[in-house]
């Protein structure tokens, strides 16, 4: 029998804002332990929470993207549990009235090759609602330390329906979240800094049934490799279960990725008794038209449908456009460049390769912090495309520019990198050449078409390269015919 | 005039104003009078005599340099220990914050301070405030000092019996079902329950989030409108404090006004009150009618004999929540020799938590577990937006309601300690303000023949505050009660 | 409403985290039996189509700016810990499948 995993995922994103979810005290990681800490974040005796603007903005915003059902209104509840990492033993969340319901997430498969697009599908999203993070607790062999730092930062929980149905894809849906929500520059998604977590639901059925088999929750997964990892050996693990005779037990599973295997947990009866209730310290937001009209204007057009418009407007290839559309420093620095010069492929060519690589030397992350402008790279394209300068003096100058600045026309004259049009100096240079080489010439006007080369690379090398090897070829030609 | 200590805050302020008495002076004079009743009254968890002294004279300094604060620059104020002021114990009267030292000021905290108010005392409480007696505070019973074999109410206990025995001169209390306008009328004392969100809650420590409302305690109702002036107003770090303008409520006390309207609900005069505070209200009600000129009608409230049920399931449901936070990990009791983190959270609550604590909390945590959050939490809400319709309903018809406080004058120490049921039926007449987010008022109505205080209650509009002071301001200045003192 | 349910005192407490000694049990089952039976009266009540109160006069929107204000120091933060090392808060093992 072929068995099709059933795979339902929930992702907690933290937001990227300056102070916590619900007080104003700063967050940001690797801060020293329980410095950024006040009453609020403590739990302290007496202490309330005020809502974050910008973490429901934020929020909001995701829903957006996503294209979630914003109901008009939400609000927050107590989830009732107790953990030594969350310091009030209750966490406020959102229980029957989420931020956000429905959307999804369009995913892309691996294509038959790197430079073929693979499939893309939507795996259907149940809600998206916000929510505070819980402290960083760290266990020793009998005792436990915690640090609040990380305490109530805003955290976004995004919770698929179980229509993943392969390892594969679910690193694919964790792989496009996480490029959609930093392109928007909603949160880094660091995993390895906790900034994005995930869990699993996993079950398996008779390939082609309908059936609801008992699923597993797996937990601790802290990379899309480990995700990729402890699917495949649930999978396998309910296979054999099944196999067997046996039945899967609905348990929670905590993934050991250095072991490579998960375990399950002991669960205790009341250990989902969570006594939602409505926080009565928080009043329900509501969100109007006005403010979800000004949240969605400032949105950038996201990465696939990015991708989608550079492939069909300007013709540029996959793997040009899935290197910058996922980039938003490059697909900006791009797209302004474009706004100036109209030559889509090269200036496509000029940041895939050129830009990156300079880039990637310098240990930079966005063309803002270089010294190039999108501006001068389309001035410098232009000239490339006019035949004023070459490819390979292109090349040079934009290096140039982008360590120390400066202006392309500039540069270009100050480093006499012009290329020469003047066509009586190259001709006179050319009969020179024919003169002094009289048997490559009688050699080409004998038939052999080769031996013209010889003659063009004497001209470029007397022209120190600033002549147009097209111009040179077609003087030299007239010339040897005569 | 009588002693300083027993001088109210109205008095004191223009005299500290006129330059005759010092806040010093009488700050030790209140000290004074601490030290000869404490003993026999037992108010305060805690004190700082030297602090208050210096806070004293500092404010001596500021008007002697021409830079007074305000009307309570200068005038002690002791504050019941679930609110928190920096760098002091915060016990709420539980052994489980015992070690507990605030590292932060509650917002009424910091505008007492800009006010130039001498923080004084600490005062006691039932344990985080759930009890009518203050008998359920983990340290001491409090002693009603009209009768010390009495309790004096609660749970501000410690609040209104210090300001009745001299031993402070304004209060601050916490009201969540009646804990401020209960031990008030038990004690004698006028005691002011504010609309919900018109005084912050940051830094009260919580009971029931949504019921709980800081409120000034003082031996006349002069004293409690500026005492009420100093604290309310809207605060960003209390999400539910509410926008509203506040007005000058001493002036508002003289102002004329149309005679009131007043309802009586007559329910609220049935089975289980006692005669003598009948007889209290109905001569209160006489009076408003044939002195004041005011309109008597009877009202209904039909949900009243609902009102204990759905306030215990909320306000128990609630602070089984909000007292999660008592666990032994960041601050406060924590057992010894524990094994696991378990056994630390069993061990620690179960050691650090009082009885009826620990039975509010199960009581609270049932009505919210899977399978009894329906039939008990969510109904008791929806029950209770019926009685705050009820209440508004009548509004419209009435400027006020006018009822007992309490079915009974204080009751003797010990006497209901063992029945909870029935010392949770004795709040009928104050729950129902709190489940409809009101403001009331407790101001003494006279005097059981056994010489125990009788309070009324007078119940307004929302923010309506104005009115309550003025028709409380109004009734005293005909009565003598607020101006007897007790034999302590 | 649970009608004749007695309150499970052993799973409530554990919910609640509290350590219950069997006479308080005792007492608690009895006492919050005859509560508990006094409140089946709210059962009675029509509801129908009658939204919770969860707060007495709701607002909207009530929100704070995302600008970062002083917090506590580390000291400040640990001044009431019963145990710490390390900056942290101690806590005995936590067992963490619970
Ligand atoms: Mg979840
Ligand atoms: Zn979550």
């Amino acid at each position: 029998m072929r068995w099709e995993a059933v795979i339902g995922i929930e992702v907690h994103v933290q937001l990227k804002t300056v102070s916590k979810m619900f007080t104003r005290v700063a967050y940001r990681y690797g801060a020293p332990p329980n410095t950024l800490t006040n009453p609020v974040v403590l739990g302290l005796p007496g202490t309330l929470p005020v809502l974050n603007r910008a973490a429901v903005e934020r929020a909001i915003q995701v829903g957006l993207i996503l294209g979630c059902e914003i109901p008009p209104e939400c609000k927050w509840d107590r989830k009732n549990y107790f953990y030594p990492d969350m310091s009030k033993n209750y966490q406020i969340s959102q229980y029957d009235q989420p931020l956000c319901v429905g959307g999804s997430v369009e995913i892309e498969l691996p294509g038959p090759s790197r430079n073929v697009m693979g499939e893309h599908r939507r795996i259907q999203l149940t809600r998206i609602h916000l929510e505070e993070d819980v402290a960083k607790s760290t266990h020793f062999g009998d005792y436990s330390l915690i640090d609040f730092n990380r305490a109530g930062c805003p955290l976004i929980e995004i919770v698929s329906e179980p229509e993943i149905h392969s390892a594969e894809e679910a690193a694919a849906y964790l792989n496009a979240l996480r490029m959609n929500l930093s392109f928007a520059g909603i949160s880094d998604c660091d995993m390895e800094k906790g900034q994005l977590r995930c869990d699993a639901n996993i079950s398996i059925r008779p390939e082609g049934s309908n059936e609801l088999f008992k699923r597993t929750e797996v937990k601790n997964l802290n990379s899309v490799s480990g995700v990729r990892a402890a699917l495949e050996f649930e999978r396998r693990r309910q296979r054999e279960v099944v196999e067997a005779g046996g039945t899967v037990a609905q348990e929670t599973r905590h993934w050991n990725e250095l072991q490579g295997y998960s375990v399950a947990l002991r669960s205790k009866e009341e250990a989902h008794d969570y006594r939602y209730f409505p926080d009565p310290d928080l009043m329900p937001v509501r969100i109007g038209n006005d403010l979800l009209e000004q949240l969605r204007k400032n949105l950038p057009e996201m990465p696939f449908d990015k991708q989608r418009r550079y492939i069909d407007e300007y013709g540029l290839p996959f793997t040009v456009t899935s290197v910058i559309c996922r980039n938003r420093g490059l697909s900006l620095f791009f797209e302004e460049a474009l706004a100036h010069c109209e030559r889509p492929r090269e200036l496509a060519n000029f940041v895939v390769n050129d830009l990156r690589r300079e880039m990637a030397a310098a240990g930079i992350d966005s063309p803002s912090e270089s010294r190039i402008s999108a501006r001068q790279l389309a001035a410098l394209v232009r000239l490339i495309d006019e035949g004023t300068i070459s490819k390979q003096s292109g090349q040079d100058v934009f290096t140039e520019i982008f360590e120390s600045g400066g202006d392309v026309a500039e540069i270009i004259d100050e480093k006499g990198l012009r290329q020469s049009t003047d066509s009586a100096e190259i001709e006179l240079i050319c009969k020179t050449v024919i003169d002094d080489h009289a048997k490559p010439a009688a050699q080409f006007r004998s038939g052999k078409e080769g031996a013209i080369n010889f003659l063009k690379g004497q001209v470029m090398r007397l022209t120190r390269g600033k002549a147009d090897p097209a111009k040179v070829d077609q003087i030299l030609r007239s010339l040897l015919r005569q | 005039m009588s002693e300083l200590y027993y001088e109210s805050a109205y008095s004191l302020s223009s005299r500290l104003r006129a330059g005759e008495i010092s806040s010093e002076a009488v700050t030790e004079a209140v000290i004074q009078r601490y030290h000869e009743v404490e003993s026999r009254i037992r108010a305060y968890l805690s004190v700082d005599e030297s602090d208050a002294l210096a806070q004293a004279r500092a404010s001596d300094r500021r008007r002697a340099g021409g830079e007074a604060l305000g009307p309570l620059d200068g005038i002690p104020v002791s504050l019941k220990d679930i609110i928190a002021v920096a760098g002091q114990p915060l016990t709420c009267a539980s052994k489980i914050l015992e070690s507990f030292v605030s590292p932060y000021d509650a917002t009424v905290t910091r505008r007492l301070k800009e006010a130039g108010s001498v923080i004084w005392g600490r005062l006691n409480m039932d344990e985080f405030a759930m009890g009518s007696s203050t008998e359920n505070s983990a340290f001491q019973t409090t002693r009603n000092p009209w009768d010390t074999t009495r309790v004096p109410g609660g749970s501000s206990g410690g609040s209104a019996a210090s300001v009745a025995a001299g031993e402070s001169v304004l209060a601050l209390g916490s009201d969540t079902g009646g804990s401020i306008r209960q031990p008030a009328a038990h004690c004698g004392v006028v005691g002011l329950k504010p609309t919900y969100g018109l005084v912050s809650r940051y830094g009260l420590v919580a009971f029931a989030s949504s019921l709980d409302q800081i409120g000034p305690v003082g031996r006349s109702v002069e004293d409690v409108a500026m005492l009420l002036q100093v604290i309310a107003g809207h605060d960003p770090l209390d999400s539910t404090s509410f926008q509203t303008s506040i007005p000058d409520f001493l002036e508002s006390l003289r102002g004329e006004s149309d005679p009131w309207k007043l309802g009586v609900p007559k329910e609220y005069l049935g089975e289980g009150l006692d005669g003598q505070v009948r007889e209290s209200v109905q001569s209160a009600i006489q009076f408003y009618a044939d002195d004041v000129g005011c309109e008597i009608r009877e009202i209904s409230l039909p949900l009243t004999d609902l009102a204990v049920p759905v306030y215990y399931i909320i306000a128990t449901a609630e602070a089984s929540s909000n007292l999660a936070r008592y666990d032994g990990v960041r601050y406060g009791y924590r057992s010894e020799n524990v094994n696991d983190h378990l056994d630390l959270y069993f061990r620690s609550r179960g050691e650090g938590f009082g009885a009826e604590v620990k039975r509010r909390i199960i009581l609270g945590t049932y009505a919210l577990s899977s399978g009894y959050y329906d039939a008990y939490y969510l109904r008791a809400q929806k029950v209770r937006t019926l009685i705050r319709k009820d209440f508004l309903d009548a509004f419209a018809s009435v400027d006020a309601i006018i009822s007992p406080v309490a079915p009974t004058p204080a009751f003797v120490i010990g006497e209901r300690l063992s029945d909870p049921l029935s010392m949770y039926l004795s709040d009928i007449y104050t729950l129902s303000v709190n489940l409809s987010g009101l403001p009331a008022i407790s101001i003494p109505g006279g005097f059981s023949r056994e010489g125990l205080p009788i309070g009324i209650q007078l119940i307004g509009k929302p923010f309506d505050e104005s009115r309550l002071l003025a028709m409380a301001y109004r009734f005293e200045q005909d009565h003598p009660y607020s101006r007897m003192r007790p034999g302590i | 409403m649970a009608e004749g349910t007695p309150i499970d005192i052993e799973y409530v407490a554990r919910l609640a985290r509290i350590s219950l000694s069997p006479q308080e049990k005792e007492t608690f089952r009895q006492q919050l039996g005859e509560i508990l039976e006094y409140f089946e009266r709210i059962a009675a009540v029509d509801i129908r189509g009658i939204e919770p109160t969860a707060h007495a006069f709701p607002l909207y929107n009530v929100w704070g700016e995302d600008i970062a204000e002083e917090g506590f120091d580390v000291a400040q933060a640990l001044s009431n810990a019963p145990d710490s090392r390390q900056d942290q808060f101690n806590v005995p093992k936590v067992l963490e499948d619970s």
